[in-house]
């Protein structure tokens, strides 16, 4: 007993309060696990945008933003236990995980703090009716499946009737989640679907690629993230998959998810709803400011790459939050609540963005009370092995609503009579 | 000096019989009980509860039921996420299903449903033992997850397979979902704690943990000597079950609030569990709460000095933690492969004849 006491006493000294600051945006990361290598990447670009805002303009509005790390290895206890340490004065979370996300989105209700998961979380969440304090804006899992359903819809003429598409799922809350979009829209358009489910962390598909080939599906999709990407694309281009026809989710969609299997991960595709590469205006102050100042985040090694802009995209729609909400409430130091109605006010314009120095880097989406998910806006991406980099294939594609809306709504009702929430009223 | 017995009298059995026969050690119990319980929940806040306490507590009473098996009746098992997994379930169906029943009733079911799932996967340790109970242990760590992963009715056919948990109360107090405070939810889970302790020692030294000690020790022996193999087995497996149910149930219902099978109750969670078992002492009841709490807090504790007093990066401090975790693992065993409650034991014993040895 007396080691535990010590023990405790110990931990009371080392739980000390964190500093008093400016605008906290803790950055619940992760760097180790089994999605470390992803992870990095996001949580460098989250912290360079938010660097570069603090050492070229001061901050936002003059307020400096503190970005406190911690790393949660993607788990979700070692999630909640960031989250509580974490808290005390914060405005937004970004965990990157639809784990984590699904046990923040109660506690976040209660204490009142944003949270913001874009591309990932629950999908239903886009109905700001229900989840007053989520906001899952430019584009949800179900808009994804969506695009990419409308592009092969392209690609054959407006027909999928008869076709067989497969989806290789991460079997978790995270790939589950388009399930049920696909159903419908399988129903739809008259398309035959199958779901095979691959274990975490992925790296054991031989028999689900084995079913692929025996099954011949015309059209592949995938729920992946982390080493499942990986493993998948070498076992697609190991059976000579036409890789062409082969697309993954946003977050099966970065460099480190295609450079092992070399070229023969050439002509693969993914949705995406930032750009990549470092053809920006903005790059030219992240080299001045950041990276030759020597403030980036692991030293600036993935400056460009898909997942780490996309985490910059988080940062920037953040930051826009940030200073919407400061126009609102007229002060620069915002509180959590003051920030929820800068998000709920959003207006990402095409200008806006060219002004960040980001043109067409993502979709211009607006947000408001009873939408938090934007317009669900993506496009294509591409890519070319021997180039080493990813290619925009197609302009940016709504989804169909007409499939999403009844959707969500039924997902989002089921969750406000399951967690007895009352649905505000926007006007 | 300080373990003073001069003047701590038993004159009957029962006295020399109780649990704490030193009157220094009953004292400090009480006050430990009475700080924890009385105390406690007015300090509480959301972060002891969720990053130290709550967990502590919780893995407190997995790591008794699985020492019951492992320590007490020798019986290897790997299989403790998973039957934490259908505590877990069990109480999320029953809360659905009677949302007016109290949520304590819930949690005691649900750690009765364990216990039968648990006897069930125990009937192959009548045949095979050690390594090889382990191997059966663990197939049923993978079905269980499995099967709660496939099979729809389990998580209420929710569109990502998540479960999460309602609002219950107890007396007009949350105690599940997000209004519930701190202290509420810490009180709960105090009180199984203190249930499963209290059940766990009594049993143990009592017939029943006799059984399970002599079929550890040599099977045929015990055998011989008139202990039924199938029923002390069973019941070790049983009580167990029942104990690791319960936590099972509390980490999702009481401290999580929502749970991904596969991600709470993966073959990680029975490592650790079994884990704590081994640093806090194989057969000791202290042993469960030692291991639990330095499995849990160590890796706070060193999290917070590193990235929060020294600044470290948290890539850099999560790679040294786990380092240094599993080298104070390798050194504790070393030093003492019975575990910190060995340790514990030899410490008072130095105490109580200091400052003269013998």
């Amino acid at each position: 007993m007396k080691t535990k006491l010590a023990a405790l006493a110990a931990a009371t000294m080392m739980a000390a309060a964190p500093a008093m600051a400016d605008l906290i945006v803790p950055n619940l990361s992760y760097r180790t696990g089994a999605y470390g290598a992803n992870g990095t990447q996001y949580a460098d670009g989250f912290n360079d945008y938010f660097t570069l805002l603090n050492e070229r303009d001061g901050g936002i509005g003059g307020e400096i933003i503190q970005v406190p790390e911690c790393e949660t290895a993607y788990n979700t206890e070692k999630g909640v236990e960031c989250y509580e340490s974490t808290k005390e004065g914060a405005l937004v979370f970004n965990p990157l995980s639809t784990g984590i996300t699904y046990q923040l989105i109660p506690k976040v209700s209660v204490d009142k703090k944003v949270l913001y998961t874009p591309g990932y979380g629950r999908t239903s969440s886009k109905n700001g009716k229900v989840f007053e304090w989520i906001f899952n804006a430019p584009a949800n899992y179900w808009d994804g499946a969506s695009v990419a359903i409308k592009y092969l819809l392209d690609e054959n003429g407006g027909d999928l009737n008869g076709k067989k598409i497969a989806l290789l799922y991460h079997n978790s809350a995270y790939g589950k989640e388009p399930i049920r979009t696909l159903q419908e829209l399988s129903v739809k358009h008259g398309f035959d679907l199958s779901e095979i489910p691959v274990e975490a962390p992925g790296q054991e598909q031989k028999s689900q690629w084995l079913q692929i080939r025996r099954d011949q599906p015309d059209y592949v999709l995938m729920w992946g993230w982390g080493v499942m990407n990986q493993v998948a694309i070498q076992e697609a281009s190991n059976i000579r998959f036409p890789m062409e026809n082969f697309i993954g989710i946003w977050w099966a969609g970065s460099e480190i998810d295609v450079l092992p299997a070399g070229d023969g991960s050439n002509g693969y595709k993914s949705v995406t709803f930032n750009g990549v590469g470092t053809d920006y205006p903005l790059y030219d102050d992240l080299q001045t400011h950041v990276i030759d100042a020597g403030l980036a985040s692991q030293g600036g090694e993935h400056v460009g790459s898909a997942v780490y802009s996309r985490g910059m995209y988080a940062a920037v729609v953040i930051a826009e939050a940030i200073r919407t909400a400061q126009e609102l409430a007229g002060t620069s130091a915002i509180s959590a609540e003051q920030l929820r109605d800068g998000f709920e006010n959003l207006n990402i314009t095409d200008e806006r963005l060219t002004e960040i120095g980001l043109p067409d880097f993502g979709p211009a989406f607006e947000t408001s009370c009873a939408n938090h998910g934007g317009n669900g806006m993506a496009r294509i991406q591409q890519w070319d092995a021997a180039a080493k980099q990813w290619n925009l294939i197609t302009e940016f594609t709504g989804p169909d609503n007409e499939v999403l809306d009844p959707l969500i709504a039924e997902d989002s009702a089921a969750y406000a009579a399951e967690a007895g929430i009352e649905e505000r009223t926007c006007d | 000096m300080f373990y003073r017995e001069a003047g701590d009298f038993k004159t009957s059995y029962r006295d020399d019989g109780q649990t704490f026969p030193i009157r220094l050690d009953r004292f400090g119990y009480y006050a430990i009980l009475g700080v924890a319980a009385m105390v406690v929940p007015f300090v509480i806040n959301d972060y002891w509860a969720s990053a130290v306490l709550l967990p502590f507590l919780i893995y407190a009473i997995a790591s008794l039921g699985l020492n019951i098996l492992t320590g007490y009746a020798g019986q290897v098992s790997l299989g403790t996420g998973g039957f934490m997994a259908v505590g877990a379930y069990a109480v999320y169906k029953l809360m659905t299903a009677f949302p007016d029943i109290s949520i304590l009733i819930h949690i005691l079911l649900a750690g009765g449903i364990t216990a039968m799932v648990g006897i069930a996967f125990g009937l192959p340790s009548l045949r095979i033992k050690g390594f090889y109970l382990a191997v059966a242990t663990l197939a049923a760590q993978f079905f269980l997850v499995w099967l709660f992963n496939k099979v729809p009715w389990f998580y209420n056919y929710s569109a990502s397979g998540q479960i999460t948990a309602p609002e219950r109360t107890v007396l007009g107090w949350a105690v599940t979902g997000p209004a519930a405070s701190p202290a509420a939810k810490y009180l709960v889970c105090l009180a199984f704690v203190f249930l499963a302790a209290w059940i766990a020692r009594n049993l143990t030294r009592g017939m029943i943990g006799r059984k399970w000690m002599a079929i550890r020790d040599m099977d045929i022996a015990a055998e011989i000597i008139g202990v039924n193999p199938l029923t002390a087995k069973l019941s070790a497996f049983g009580v167990s079950s029942f104990f690791v149910g319960i936590s099972g149930a509390l980490l999702f219902a009481v401290y999580l609030g929502a749970a991904e099978v596969g991600e709470a109750f993966g073959i990680n969670k029975s490592f650790l569990v079994l884990f704590m078992v081994i640093i806090g002492g194989l057969g000791s009841i202290f042993g469960s709460f030692a291991g639990a709490a330095f499995m849990v807090l160590m890796p706070v504790l060193l999290k917070n000095l590193l990235v929060g007093t020294l600044g470290w990066p948290t890539d850099l401090a999560a790679y040294i933690e786990l380092m240094i975790v599993g080298a104070l693992i390798i050194f504790f065993l070393i030093v003492e492969p019975h575990g910190l409650a060995r340790l514990w034991r030899l410490v008072k014993e130095k105490l109580r004849l200091w400052p003269f040895p013998h």
